[in-house]
């Protein structure tokens, strides 16, 4: 009896200790351990590494002769410079160090470069007829190439882009054109909430097909009067606007728009 | 269960990744331009036979014309609405009173279009107005008004008011009236009389002879009675006066040096400062009960009380603090606060109808300035500066000053004038308000049509 009880009671502990060692395993995939990066750490000059990573300049070299084939004989070797990030093969490991060595120290002369110096072949690429406002001085050019360049980039920059509707440069033009076109009303009572937000559905041409006052039930509610000032000439300032100063591209992007007149600002300076 | 929330949370969180990434793109518009909003105002239409009518009775020529100007000029002087040449309008006022083609409207960058018509009914004045959107191609008002046809200078008052007050959200102030002292007569010899007139300085009246110096008249802000300051037998008296009727009563002697008598907001009451046992301080006396209440009890000149449009607080001036400056309290004379801080002397307090701000006369450096401020004193602005300059009083609607003026004199002595002005909030729309004499301590009425 004793001796069953002992060898019941063994083998429940062992099934326990069993369970407990190896159930949690069971719900989780074996660990995909990457394979070890060898880093080779390599003295660093104060000027430029290049020179101490014999290799990777190699590598580069190779990089810069690929490139040559595809750049036009037009282009100046800088250009080549500008693409070595994406370029460079990543499958061996010594590769990796010498790319990171390379951004730390080499990208700031690189952007440098892909703002002044652009080839005939690349202006073609880059200009882009829609952002004619932003070629009108130098600060919007740069700007219109940093798009393009986000556009190539990373898919999260893209994203990024999306979601913040429109550029600066084009965003500014737009305001400017519709302060010039709004008329406040100056007996607004600037202690109360002056926000009319109006929905636009815009033509690709920038012209309004539909506007749409957000608060519309605040018209009739008591003692907001001047709510319905507001909003006339808010209204009435878009009418007198249109066509807006839209991007010609991207139709799809700002087809739908909010407009959010404050007159507080104003008001209350 | 576990794998069913799993998904459902992920489907969640899917929908809401696309949602952003397709967010609708917001712009803030956070400043616009203060340019006057071009109207246009076309003259009134009028059929002959009513034309030939109020020609014969009010010996105007068009009186429709005539209305229209009066709309005209009011928005004009105003300084937020420029109305358009008459010659660049392509349709004609009948025409355009009936629908307008907003196409030529719009040629001529009119954002708001006023039309109307003229008609005598039964010897009366009938005028009927449309106020239209011009850019939304809509009609935004239409009223008519029927009166005796001697009023037609109040029809184009009202228009007025009913347009600037649907187009820029507070009442007008066109259909008033201004009080003020009138003035001949060189420096030193003044013949001043009480005197009225509309806001824009027609139908000139005065209202005594000019045998006894008047001073400081003030609006009732409910009614048209006017209270003011007179001297009789070198005494001071305050006295109430009756618009309408004409009627007028004597609201008490005050011994000593009276200043300012102001009504209350509901009428019922006068406050002013006189000088008791030698000590200036402020009294309320109640109009029903003839009952004198002392509402200040300091050693410091009190004077020129001002009540809040709530009537809760009071603003005056005070030199408890070494210099005349401005302070409020409460009505009943507690919780005394100064609230002018800046350099200089101030003095007039008045309080704005809106109840946001405090008008003022200030005396620095030789110049006098007219300003505002906010009620606990900051946001201190001054709208104009001049040689000699103080009174202000606000407009029924809070939005601009009246004010009087006075030039300096030469060596000699002459050159001395004093005249009305008025200027907006803004400062930059300053005018000379034109009277057929000097004027001096100007009083704006409530609105009539009230």
């Amino acid at each position: 009896m004793n001796r069953s009880i002992i060898l019941s009671s063994v083998l429940h502990l062992f099934i326990i200790v069993l369970t407990a060692m190896s159930l949690p395993f069971l719900s989780k995939k074996a660990i995909d351990l990457p394979p070890i990066v060898s880093v080779e750490l390599i003295q660093i000059s104060e000027k430029t590494n290049i020179p101490y990573a014999p290799k990777a300049k190699k590598i580069i070299e190779k990089v810069k002769e690929k490139e040559k084939k595809l750049v036009s004989e037009q282009a100046p070797p800088k250009k080549v410079k500008k693409k070595k990030p994406d370029s460079v093969p990543m499958p061996e490991d010594k590769v990796k160090k010498v790319e990171k060595v390379k951004d730390d120290t080499q990208n700031p002369v690189k952007i440098d470069n892909e703002v002044k110096q652009v080839s005939e072949y690349e202006k073609e690429e880059l200009f882009d007829p829609n952002n004619i406002a932003a070629l009108i001085d130098k600060s919007k050019e740069e700007t219109a190439l940093e798009v393009n360049k986000t556009d190539q980039i990373t898919q999260d920059q893209t994203k990024n882009f999306e979601n913040t509707g429109l550029t600066l440069s084009e965003e500014d033009a737009l305001k400017a054109q519709i302060f010039g076109c709004w008329s406040i009303p100056l007996g607004l009572p600037y202690n109360e909430n002056l926000l009319v937000r109006i929905k636009l559905e815009l033509k690709p041409d920038g012209s309004v097909s539909k506007s749409e006052i957000l608060d519309h039930a605040r018209m009739n509610r008591p003692g907001q009067g001047f709510y319905k000032v507001l909003a006339e000439s808010a209204l009435r300032a878009v009418k007198l606007c249109q066509p807006l100063r839209v991007p010609t591209t991207g139709y799809e992007r700002w087809k739908e728009l909010q407009l959010n007149f404050d007159a507080r600002e104003m008001l209350e300076g | 269960m576990n794998i069913f929330r799993f998904i459902l949370l992920s489907l969640i969180l899917i929908l809401f990744s696309t949602i952003k990434s397709y967010s609708l793109i917001e712009v803030d518009i956070t400043r616009g331009n203060l340019n006057p909003l071009p109207v246009a105002v076309s003259p009134l239409s009028i059929d002959e036979k009513s034309k030939k009518s109020f020609e014969n009775l009010l010996k105007k020529k068009n009186i429709g014309e005539e209305i229209s100007l009066i709309v005209e000029n009011n928005l004009k002087t105003s300084g937020l609405f420029n109305p358009l040449n008459k010659d660049a309008f392509l349709q004609s006022p009948d025409i355009a009173n009936l629908k307008p083609r907003f196409e030529d409207w719009n040629l001529i960058k009119a954002q708001a279009l006023i039309t109307g018509k003229v008609t005598n009914v039964e010897d009366k004045l009938r005028v009927e107005f449309r106020l239209w959107d011009v850019l939304a191609g809509k009609e935004m008002m239409a009223l008519a008004f029927t009166t005796v046809p001697t009023n037609w200078r109040r029809v184009g008052h009202i228009i007025s008011d009913k347009v600037y007050e649907r187009l820029t959200g507070e009442k007008g102030y066109f259909d008033t009236r201004i009080i003020y002292v009138a003035e001949e007569g060189p420096k030193t010899n003044r013949v001043k009389k009480l005197a009225i007139m509309d806001q824009d300085g027609a139908n000139n009246k005065f209202l005594t002879l000019g045998n006894e110096l008047v001073l400081t008249p003030r609006f009732n802000p409910t009614s048209q009675m006017v209270t003011y300051l007179s001297y009789f037998r070198n005494l001071p008296r305050v006295y109430l006066l009756d618009i309408e009727t004409g009627l007028q009563e004597v609201v008490g002697d005050f011994p000593g040096m009276t200043f300012a008598p102001r009504f209350s907001p509901d009428g019922k009451k006068i406050i002013m400062s006189f000088a008791k046992d030698g000590n200036s301080d402020i009294y309320t006396m109640d109009l029903e009960n003839r009952i004198v209440e002392k509402i200040t009890n300091h050693p410091s000149i009190d004077t020129s009380p001002s009540y809040s449009p709530d009537g809760k607080l009071i603003c005056f001036n005070s030199d408890r603090s070494g210099y005349q400056q401005i302070y409020v309290m409460k009505s009943d004379g507690s919780n005394v606060k100064r609230i002018s801080f800046g350099k200089g002397i101030y003095g007039t307090p008045v309080w704005s109808p809106r109840g946001d701000l405090i008008a003022f006369t200030k005396l620095h450096k030789g110049k006098f300035y007219i300003g505002v401020m906010r009620i606990d004193g900051s946001g201190e602005r001054l709208l104009t500066e001049n040689f000699y300059q103080e009174a202000p009083s606000w407009s029924p609607n809070g939005r601009v000053l009246i004010f009087y003026r006075e030039t300096k004199t030469n060596d000699k002595g002459e050159g001395f004038s004093a005249k009305l002005w008025s200027i907006d909030l803004t400062g930059y729309n300053e005018r000379m308000v034109k009277t057929l004499t000097d004027g001096s301590d100007p009083s704006w009425s409530s609105l009539l049509s009230n």
